[in-house]
Order: structure tokens, then sequence, then C-alpha cells
């Protein structure tokens, strides 16, 4: 089922929540929507679902508008933050519940029930828990009841909000590579919304950055990390050097004094010099457009990092740089800092 | 006061430990003992405890019984089966059911609009609904008096249909379900807003309707907390005098409840009969405190 999302706004109070926002997921796609706390990407959700009404803007299934449904009638997979597991029925209940409060023409004997549930355990891999409640289940076999049991109105949309994000690292990892899986063997679009960039990257198709209520870039994970189309993007996904800098027809200074750096497309003005820490490379200082002093060094995994603090106009900026195991380095000593790769934004004025 | 507050502390506690839990964790880790006082001043602490309870609380209720089967189990009996007695304790069931079952209604619809919604005026709603606890039962009863009494707001109207409310059984329900309204509401309130609403949500999501939410979902997960909110809205319904007092007019065998009817008796020297009625009252207290720590139990468990 294809989702489109068609200039929605939402508003709370005097907090806008999502501005204009359109988007649109192509049938069977995994889509997650990642941004930080505050970027509306859980508002996205819930409208989609119908937990959450737009105040302008349309959201259409398979072409159907979606919002003259109301959430019962759009036949969507909820996974709740933290599962909202029904609290007093054991975990065949919770799984059997969707099935149970159908009336009329749609309801299903007993043993359809049953069947269907058993089928929908074994999917998830906890076919021997069926009798335990929620409170007996560890966070990851309540996360599989909370899929089982949202999978059991056979939904065409699946929607998870922060599906991993109460469970700890280990747990985490698996689950992902299980679900992405799963999303793999059933007829299903399935949209997720989180704020860990490593579980957008590594499960979606697609990624879709929102930040303050908009969305910054859509793109596979490859486009979003090396092609951040907008600096908050680069910001946000992976880890950034912020260099200043300003833009002269097509061309990098700092300090008045020219860089040697192309900043081709970018309007004149102050300008923000943004790169992965490995494309920072270390040199001499008189030859790099950029020199400063080493305030500090860290061990940092099988990396090392170190602090260097730039003069730029009156004051100074401590940039962060990627330091080789293998060079010899101490706090205090003048380096030069040579950006290999780069994008140029405009400063925010 | 409430199993719903003390069981929320008990969920709060399991996750983080408070101070005093990890001091002693660390005491017990280090093998020392536990308690700080000497044992003398245990012992003590608790004999004195103990006294004050049996003083306070034990004896009373113990001279309760004993009064009211002073003069042997005929005159006990025959105290009961008298036709004013029967008539009062007839009349307290009938006003307990229906302020009962009146304030299980309200008291749920409440609590269900506060824990779940958000509306204008809703803060008022929570002070309001507290007012019967810090209003006097007197001036409760007083308030009702003025409206629906004789020389009251709408004493035209009521005269023109002919409905008695003051000094008749319709008075007594009204302050009745006054003074009992915050039970069921307080013990539902901060048990509800714990509980959020992503079950609801999910229900919808899963194609229940409205109705059929609130029956599987809603309703299942505060029963324990609302038969506790009942259980003491029933004991308050039954053993109410000053509201009562002020709107029942006395009228024996007519507008007497239990309570009103053991001051009458106890009023005219007899004695034996009045506290056997108040032995039944008492009786109740037991009943419902037995049943109240069994739900507390119950409400404690849920919470793990």
């Amino acid at each position: 089922m294809t989702i489109e999302v068609a200039g929605v706004t939402k508003r709370f109070k005097n907090f806008t929540a999502l501005d204009h926002v359109s988007l649109a997921i192509a049938t069977g796609e995994l889509v997650a929507l990642l941004g930080p706390s505050g970027s509306g990407k859980t508002t996205l959700l819930r409208i989609i679902a119908g937990l959450e009404w737009p105040d302008a803007g349309e959201v259409r299934f398979d072409g159907q508008d979606a919002l003259a449904r109301s959430v019962r009638e759009r036949n969507v997979g909820f996974v709740f933050q933290h599962y909202a597991l029904f609290r007093h029925m054991n975990v065949f209940e919770n799984v059997a519940f969707g099935l149970r409060v159908r009336k009329g023409a749609d309801k299903l004997p007993e043993a359809a029930i049953r069947a269907k549930v058993e089928e929908l355990l074994s999917l998830v891999q906890i076919d021997w828990l069926a009798e335990r409640y929620p409170s007996q289940l560890s966070g990851g076999q309540r996360q599989r009841v909370a899929l089982a049991r949202a999978l059991a109105i056979s939904p065409k949309v699946l929607l998870l909000d922060e599906p991993f994000g109460a469970l700890d690292a280990k747990v985490r990892k698996e689950l992902r590579r299980w679900l992405r899986h799963l999303h793999e063997e059933l007829p299903v679009t399935s949209v997720l919304v989180t704020h860990d960039q490593e579980e957008a990257l590594e499960l979606a198709d697609r990624v879709v950055v929102m930040g303050h209520g908009r969305i910054e870039q859509v793109g596979s994970p490859a486009e979003v990390y090396d092609a951040p189309a907008t600096a908050f993007v680069h910001d946000f996904i992976g880890e950034t050097v912020a260099l200043p800098g300003e833009v002269r027809a097509g061309a990098l200074y700092h300090d008045g004094r020219p860089l040697g750096l192309a900043a081709a497309g970018v309007p004149d003005g102050p300008a923000r010099i943004l790169a992965r820490p490995h494309h920072v490379d270390l040199a001499p200082p008189g030859t790099a457009p950029f020199s400063g002093r080493v305030r500090a060094l860290r061990a940092f995994g099988p990396t090392r990092r170190a602090d260097v603090e730039i003069a730029d106009g009156a004051g100074t900026v401590v940039v962060e740089a990627a330091v080789p195991l293998d060079l010899a380095i101490e706090a205090g000593a003048l380096v030069g800092l040579v950006p290999r790769a780069y994008k140029v934004f405009p400063a925010k004025a | 006061m409430s199993g719903a507050v003390s069981g929320a502390h008990a969920a709060a506690s399991e996750g983080l430990p408070t101070g005093a839990a990890r001091v002693d964790a660390a005491r017990r880790a280090a093998g020392r003992p536990v308690h700080t006082e000497p044992a003398a001043v245990r012992i003590a602490l608790t004999l004195v405890a103990l006294a004050f309870l049996a003083l306070f609380i034990g004896l009373p209720l113990v001279v309760v019984f004993v009064e009211a089967l002073k003069r042997g189990l005929a005159a006990y009996a025959s105290a009961l089966a008298n036709p004013d007695a029967l008539a009062a304790i007839r009349l307290t069931l009938l006003v307990a059911a229906i302020s009962v079952a009146a304030n299980l209604l309200f008291g749920l619809v409440a609590a269900w609009a506060i824990a779940k919604f958000e509306f204008p005026g809703k803060s008022l709603l929570i002070t309001l609904i507290d007012l019967p606890f810090s209003v006097s039962p007197v001036v409760a009863g007083l308030a009702f008096v003025l409206l629906f009494g004789a020389q009251g707001l709408f004493a035209a109207p009521l005269a023109a249909w002919d409905v008695k409310i003051i000094f008749a059984v319709p008075g007594i329900v009204l302050a009745t379900i006054f003074v009992t309204f915050p039970f069921v509401a307080r013990e539902l309130i901060p048990l509800m807003q714990e509980q959020g609403t992503a079950e609801e949500e999910a229900a919808v999501s899963l194609g229940a309707s409205g109705l059929s939410t609130f029956f599987r979902v809603t309703l299942p997960n505060v029963k324990w907390a609302l038969l506790y909110g009942v259980l003491l809205c029933n004991a308050r319904a039954m053993g109410e005098f000053g509201a009562v007092s002020v709107v029942s007019g006395h009228v024996r065998g007519l507008t007497n409840t239990m309570p009103l009817h053991i001051e009458i008796l106890y009023n005219e020297y007899q004695f034996a009969a009045s506290f056997a009625v108040a032995s039944l009252l008492a009786l109740l207290a037991l009943v419902t405190l037995v049943a109240k720590t069994i739900l507390e139990h119950r409400l404690a468990e849920e919470d793990t």
C-alpha cells in the first residue's frame, strides 16, 4: 500500500510540530523517520495512523483519502513506544484482541482465532510465552508481543514508534535484523520512527531526516550520510567537524585569508565548512588552510581525538579532529588541519 | 489514605531504591545489624503503639459488643427485630445501595474524563471533587435544606409537582451521595493518570469501538481500585450521620437511618437496644476492614 502525505501541518498551541510536510512512500518500503526529539517525527507517524489529526494537509493510502477514516477503520498495525500491552491479559489474549473485537460478518470463530494467534506467536518466536502476562516478560519479549498483536489484524501498513527505544544495546541490534527480515517476509509497507541514526541507517530502505517540524532530506542511508543536503543533516547524522569560513565568489576565506578551497554554488557570506572527522588530515601548520593549538588529546576506541583551538575573528573556535595512532603529537603543539572532503553551507545569520 | 497511592509508592521504590533502602542494603552487605535502636527501645515503642491502639480503637469496639449483649442474646435479637430498627436497617441499606451505585457511575465518569482527556475547567473539577471532604457534613445537609426545603430555592416547583425531598428519603439519598462522592473518583484518578491512554489507543488501532475499549481495556485495568473505592464509599454511606441528620427529620420508621436510630435510642436511655444496632454498624466496619486488606493486597500485586 502506498502512503502519501501532502502539505501536512500540525500545531499544538504555540508549537508547530509539523510545517507543510510532504512525503511519498512506495508499497513494500521500509522508511525510517529520523530526527531529534521535538522534530515532529512521532506526530507524523500518529497522523498517518489516525491517532492525531492534522490542522491542514492530506494523507492518502493507495490514493484514497485516509483522513476520512478513523484509526479504527484504517487497519494500520501500530507498535507503541512502550508497547502498551494490555496488562490484564496474557500474551495470547493480547494478540487475539484485534480479532476478538471484530463485529458482524468479520467475526471469526474461536478455532480460527486460536490458529491465527498461534501462527503469529510462532512467527515472532514466542509461542512458548502464550500464557504469560506482560509484567512477566522481558523488554525484547514485550516488543515481539506488541508486533504480533499489531500484525493480527493483517495490516497493509505497519507503523512503529521507537520500537527499540526501551531495549538494551545488544537486544536492540538483534531485534533490528530480525525486524528487517520480518518486513521482507510480510506484504507490508513499514514506517518506523527513531532518534537513533545507526538504527535508521541499518534498517531502512529510505531515511527521512526531520528537524523542527520539517523534512530536511529524504534519501537512501548512503545518500543522507555521504551527501547531506543541509547543515542540519550533516550535523545530525554521523560525526561532524565544523570549521568557520567565508565564501567570496565561489572560494573560501578565513580571517580574510584565502584557504585554497573551492565552494562552488554557495552564496557569498559567512559559511560553515563541515567535514567528517576522518576526512580532516593533520599537516604541518604553515601550509594547511587552518592551523591551531592542540588543547587536549583523548583516546577514543581505535582512534585518538584532538581538540584544536583555531583563531576566528576576535575569538577562537575549538574543533575535534581525528589523530592517527602512530602520529606523535602533544597537547600545546601547533598543528595544521586540511579538510580533504567537505561540504560548505551558509552559516545561519 | 488510598491503596492506589501506596501502590504507586511501592512501584516507584521498586525501580529506584530510596535512600533508606540503599543504606539498609549497604548495612546488610557489611554484615552489621540493620536496626539502629537498642532492643529495649524498640520493644517499648511497639508496646506504646499497641497500648494506644487497644485503648482508643480496640476497647471501644469491644464495649459496643459487650453493651449490646449485656441483657443476653434474646434481648439483642428483639432489639434488632423491633419494627423501627428494621425500618432503619432497611432504609440504610436502600440509601447505601442508591448512593454507591450513583457514585460508582459518577466517580468512574469523572475519573475517566480527568485522567484521559484535556479540557478547560479540568483543575476546577478536580478541586470540586474534593469539596465534600473539606466541607462539614452538617453544612452540606443545610445546603440541601436551603435548596429543597419548604422555604428553599426550589420550594415552589417542588410543591407544584408534589415532590418531597427534605425530611424524606430523596433528601437522605442526596446528602449521602454528596458526602461520599470523592471516594470512587479519588481512588481512580491517580491510577488512571498513571496508566495513561496508550492501551486505549492500542485498542482502537486494533479496531475496537469506544464502548468495547472501555469494557475490555479501561475498566479491567482499574477494577480492584474501583472495588476499593466502592467499599470505602459504602462504609461511609452506611455510617453517615451529620448531613443525613439535618435533612432526615428523624421520623421514626420512615426517615431514620441506622446511625440516627442509634442516637434516638441512646437519648431515650435504651442502651441495650442502641448498642445492638450499633453493633451491626461495627460489624460492617470489621467486614470492610477485612475486605479492604484483601483488596489492598490485590492492588499491590497488580502494581508489580
